[in-house]
């Protein structure tokens, strides 16, 4: 992390784009080691429960993903298992990235905002998940990484979806 | 036993051979319209449904709002502290009088109309002369409706749609020692945080009951869970559940309530360490076991820190004292699909690592993104649709440890007192 510089903002938007679209393809793919790959050590993935405030903390609030670095690790494991039941036979989904602004930077990263639609199809069922994610990222040696992803979720229950299952 | 192949003719749903240790549910109580429509009848108008937490409503004149065996509910305090419940539908016209989650009002006004409640829901709307008659609501037929009864234990508010129901407390039974339990992990009372897990399932609301309180398929649904466990914690959590088995235990009661009591090898943020909350983290465990045991003496204390327990209540409450507490209730909108709602239970003022790790616990086992309930939707959705094939598979088998002489938590017997009261009650029974 030693040459992780908060640079980033330099980069034109599309170069942030074109980061959101090869992450939701590697979801869409379930290319999950090349996912986690993409984020820094000691990166967080958030989603908290709906119509908490986007600085929520999950130390005194609900959320229903609140993983470190560490947990993620153990996600991405158990999600390539054959005993994530919920997961296998795996689901298709269907990625769909919008309004992606380039919020500001500082000394933490380069904090992206998009909105999204995420489809998951299974058992002649499909879901549909909404809302925004915010993002900071980090230029690590000319690479972009995810600092944080906080992913506020639209919809106001897990109604009818039961679950997150997958990344969103 | 008559067990039609048409539903809507069965009058027995269960096969309850004791002495062949044989138990079998017919399916068609998971699929058939008939019998939700009797279930809302014979069991949700009459039996004691959780509502809400007395933690939910500190202060004088809170209220939320809340969904409660298929009817929208006003839960709130008046002026003097006092709990009550009203249906949310306007006396007038029906629209919902009061459509925010949360609030604190001393009274409430119907958006489609105005009419206007004081909080205790007297009627207080004022018009011009001529209007409405002198003698209108002289019978409070116009105050917004009381729900029949309310009544609680130790901060736990129930209702019930049957103004002649049997008492709250001769309801519970037994069964209330879970609640002393969970009442007593903190000297401070203990608090709803952070909101709530909302969620649905495509499945009948039964089979979550049984699923809460089901030892058995623990190991098998959530082996990825217990994997991340042995990869956290090493493979000697393995050696202590064999070792653990041995006071693996169910405890039943004929209202239909039961619970099971075992040990399991995650931590419990009152108060079992594990090596990953460090130092520090044992620390503090070590001393909420010696305020246990001071306050409540070591039996109690033992049970309270190292014992974990899923409690059903009938019909529709569980209550999990496992790594984090859920309180978790659910109702079906159709045979095949449930809402179902949970909070995570808490002592008040509770440090804020050990919260931290209780919240931790919670998202990560007991919520819809964990490591574990997806799993379990999954193999609830699953069932629903292997119940597609009833007519030629009618049966479900829940016999298991049924000529034990101590019923197991990993046994059925906790699934089969439910069902036991459930047809009692299908039958006509009060």
């Amino acid at each position: 992390m030693g040459n992780v510089m908060a640079i980033a903002q330099s980069r034109p938007r599309a170069d942030y784009e074109d980061f959101l679209y090869h992450e939701a393809a590697l979801l869409d793919q379930w290319r999950l080691e090349e996912w986690f790959a993409l984020f820094a050590p000691g990166a967080t993935y958030e989603v908290p429960t709906m119509g908490k405030a986007r600085d929520a903390t999950p130390d005194n609030a609900l959320f229903y993903v609140a993983d470190d670095y560490r947990r993620l690790r153990h996600r991405v494991d158990r999600l390539l298992k054959k005993a994530a039941h919920a997961e296998w036979p795996r689901s298709s989904h269907v990625r769909m990235i919008g309004n992606v602004r380039v919020e500001g930077a500082d000394e933490r990263g380069t904090q992206i905002a998009c909105s999204f639609v995420t489809y998951r199809s299974k058992n002649n069922i499909t879901d549909t998940y909404i809302g925004h994610t915010y993002y900071t990222l980090v230029d690590d040696g000319g690479q972009l990484k995810i600092q944080s992803k906080r992913v506020l979720l639209g919809m106001n229950s897990l109604q009818p979806h039961g679950k997150i299952s997958i990344i969103l | 036993m008559s067990t039609g192949s048409n539903p809507g003719q069965a009058t027995n749903w269960i096969i309850d051979d004791p002495v062949a240790g044989v138990f079998k549910v017919n399916r068609s109580a998971f699929t058939s319209q008939e019998v939700l429509e009797l279930e809302r009848e014979r069991i949700f108008d009459r039996a004691w449904l959780y509502l809400g937490h007395e933690s939910e409503l500190l202060n004088p004149n809170d209220f939320l709002t809340r969904s409660v065996g298929g009817r929208e509910l006003i839960f709130n305090r008046n002026r003097k502290g006092e709990f009550q419940a009203f249906l949310n539908t306007c006396p007038h016209r029906g629209a919902q009088v009061v459509r925010e989650p949360t609030g604190n009002a001393i009274s409430f006004k119907c958006f489609y109309h105005g009419w206007a409640f004081n909080n205790n829901g007297k009627f207080a709307t004022k018009s011009p002369p001529e209007t409405y008659p002198d003698s209108f609501n002289c019978a409070g037929d116009v105050d917004l409706p009381r729900v029949p009864r309310l009544e609680s234990y130790r901060g736990f508010y129930f209702i019930n749609y049957d103004a002649g129901a049997e008492s709250l407390l001769d309801f519970l039974g037994g069964a209330v020692d879970v609640l002393d339990i969970v009442s007593d992990h903190s000297p401070n009372g203990m608090e709803i945080v952070g909101g709530a897990h909302e969620y649905s399932i495509r499945a009948n609301w039964k089979l979550l009951l049984e699923n809460s309180f089901d030892g058995f398929h623990a190991a098998e649904t959530h082996e990825t869970y217990f994997d991340y466990l042995i990869s956290e914690l090493g493979s000697d959590v393995l050696s202590d559940i064999k070792t653990l088995q041995e006071i693996n235990r169910a405890h039943n009661f004929p209202q239909g309530h039961s619970f099971t009591e075992a040990r399991a090898p995650w931590g419990r943020p009152v108060a079992r360490s594990i090596p990953t909350w460090g130092e520090k983290g044992k620390a503090q465990e070590a001393a909420m076991v010696a305020e246990l045991n001071e306050r409540v003496g070591p039996e109690r204390a033992l049970r309270i820190a190292d014992r974990d327990r899923n409690a059903g209540f009938f019909p529709n409450l569980v209550i999990n004292d496992i790594m984090a507490i859920t309180v978790r209730t659910f109702y079906p909108v159709q045979p095949d699909l449930m809402l179902v709602r949970s909070w995570a239970l808490a002592p008040v003022g509770e440090d804020l690592e050990a919260r931290h790790r209780r919240l931790n616990n919670f998202l990560e086992f007991l919520g819809p993104g964990g490591f574990a309930t997806p799993d379990d939707v999954e193999a609830l959705e699953s069932a629903q649709r292997g119940y597609a094939a009833a007519k030629l598979a009618p049966w479900n088998d829940i016999s298991r440890g049924m000529l034990r002489a101590l019923p197991r938590a990993d046994d059925e017997s906790q699934m089969r007192t439910f069902w036991r009261e459930w047809n009692r009650r299908m039958q006509g029974g009060r």
